[in-house]
């Protein structure tokens, strides 16, 4: 090949590199673009309704001027409070049978086949089958029933995170703990669950974020509640609910008060996840893979 | 102390494949034995049928007798127990990723309920002492990841664990395989000390670190035990054909 020739390529190289760098910098900022755009618009609109009041005062009659979400924001912590003691707990202890124990059988293929349908299935859907389930033999709607709701969404997504990650234990580590004499059920527990628990911390929190924010699952079940109310058996209000009442509501400071709620929602879940990937990584030793 | 370890026609099976073909063999008490053969004579399958890890495979066999000390492991015991009197070293380093450098080696204690602090403390010290790294990590104990050591330094780590649930008799599968020379010298320096201790099957690709560890060597081919003598017969007078023609490098 001749000197010119192959100047001429090495070119090319170089500007088919810098191209493709720029294509794929662009790409970046297409996906980031919407999220940063949502966020900045939120805190337009929402920076201004929010004080004290909005935190500590229940909501006025249309018309009055003021008032707060104090009981949706507490309402909302109640309800993610019964999703997580029920989505949680089952949902890793599903994953650690379809991964450590159930491996291979007809029966864990049943339930990670139920797993991905129950993740599939629209969020109206469930609400309405927890109306049916616990609503209508109770015979009223409940802060209980939306709870429950909400942590029956949350196991799919924990139960298949948390499998995923007992999976990718590498088996020289399950091979160590079964050649000091440890059993097998103390391994999974003491070494496989706590090798992968960044991981499934990891799956815990998104699902905790995904029904942080739903609507659908508590219109026929927690209902919603303008006054203050932290009973179990009663309904009860949430920040979602509040925020699509007020936001389809004609008053302009309805209007104004879900804005502010759609930015408490987004920064609490931003508090939460923070908080628990704070406590959860202050024991991670140096060097820890 | 070390025990001796006897094996009476031992078979072992991957699916339909037979590994191991009639294994017959004593393997004295506090000294180092090793296995050598080219890679697939079934060394590795072998050492694993010592403390009952072959048959986690779910696709894994075996039959007949394996006797550690007075116990006749396929018979008279539960896996867990044997590996609690059988420890093993695995050919890559495996320390507990999530676990300090203490909790590594006090694992085999803690994960089997043993929780009293001072004596625990004292076996972490004795182990970490025993396999050569006590002075490298005694500052880190608690604050540093097993998975921070180096290489040579993990594979030692796991040497302590093993020892900390004070076995009889140590596997080691190709413990230097994956390190350096001057930590593959600290593993041999280490395995000539706890010889005195324990009985040590040491299963090895290279010929020179048997030769330079252990008293009696034995060799394997395709799933058989070719000859089984003492080191220094195996590598001078082979009385197999076989056997010197591998030691003299002329196949594997």
């Amino acid at each position: 090949m001749s000197g010119d020739a192959f100047k001429f390529r090495f070119r090319m190289r170089v500007i088919t590199d810098g191209a493709v760098t720029i294509l794929a910098l662009l790409a970046t900022l297409l996906v980031v673009a919407p999220l940063v755009a949502i966020f900045s618009y939120l805190v337009f609109k929402g920076a201004s309704s929010l004080n004290l009041a909005f935190f500590t005062q229940m909501p006025k009659p249309p018309g009055e001027v003021g008032g707060g979400m104090a009981n949706a924001i507490l309402g909302s912590a109640i309800l993610l409070a019964v999703a997580s003691v029920i989505g949680v707990p089952l949902g890793i202890g599903g994953g650690i049978y379809l991964a450590e124990f159930g491996r291979g059988t007809k029966l864990a293929n049943a339930v990670r086949f139920t797993a991905d349908v129950l993740n599939g299935v629209p969020s109206i859907v469930m609400g309405l089958a927890i109306y049916s389930l616990i609503v209508v033999p109770q015979k009223h709607f409940s802060a209980l029933s939306g709870g429950v709701a909400l942590g029956i969404m949350m196991i799919p997504t924990v139960c298949r995170t948390s499998e995923e990650m007992l999976l990718m234990v590498p088996y020289a580590v399950r091979e160590a703990a079964m050649g000091i004499g440890v059993p097998n059920w103390r391994s999974v527990l003491s070494i496989t669950v706590r090798t992968a628990s960044p991981g499934i911390i990891t799956g815990c929190m998104l699902a905790f974020a995904r029904v942080a924010g739903e609507t659908a699952p508590l219109i026929f079940t927690a209902l919603g509640n303008q006054f203050w109310s932290a009973s179990l058996n009663q309904p009860i209000a949430a920040l979602p609910l509040q925020i699509y009442v007020y936001a389809i509501s004609p008053y302009d400071d309805w209007h104004r008060l879900a804005w502010g709620g759609a930015l408490v929602l987004i920064a609490l879940i931003v508090l939460a996840v923070s908080l628990v990937r704070y406590v959860t990584s202050r024991g991670v030793l140096k060097g820890a893979s | 102390m070390g025990v001796g370890i006897e094996v009476i026609s031992l078979n072992a099976w991957y699916g339909a494949n037979h590994t191991l073909q009639d294994i017959n063999l004593h393997i004295p008490a506090n000294h180092a034995t090793a296995l050598i053969g080219p890679s697939g004579c079934g060394k590795s399958t072998f050492v694993r049928c010592l403390n009952r890890m072959h048959e986690t495979n779910p696709v894994a066999r075996v039959t007949g007798t394996v006797r550690i000390g007075d116990l006749d492991i396929y018979n008279d015991a539960k896996p867990v127990e044997i590996r609690r009197r059988v420890g093993m070293v695995f050919q890559r380093p495996n320390p507990f990723p999530t676990m300090s450098i203490y909790d590594n080696v006090a694992s085999g204690l803690k994960l089997n309920g043993y929780t009293n602090k001072r004596v625990l403390d004292e076996i972490v010290e004795r182990s970490l002492v025993n396999s050569a790294l006590w002075d490298e990590v005694k500052d880190d104990l608690k604050k540093k990841s097993g998975a921070s050591l180096s290489g040579g330094q993990q594979q030692r780590l796991c040497i302590a664990r093993a020892l900390a649930v004070d076995p009889e008799v140590l596997l080691m599968d190709e413990p230097a395989s994956a390190l350096d020379p001057i930590s593959t010298a600290k593993i041999e320096d280490l395995i000539f000390q706890l010889k005195s201790q324990y009985t040590i099957v040491i299963v090895t690709h290279n010929m020179q670190q048997a030769a330079r560890v252990a008293e009696t060597t034995g060799f394997f081919l395709n799933g058989r035990l070719v000859e089984f003598d003492s080191t220094h017969k195996i590598f001078t007078n082979p009385s197999d054909k076989r056997t010197e023609d591998y030691i003299t490098g002329r196949f594997g």
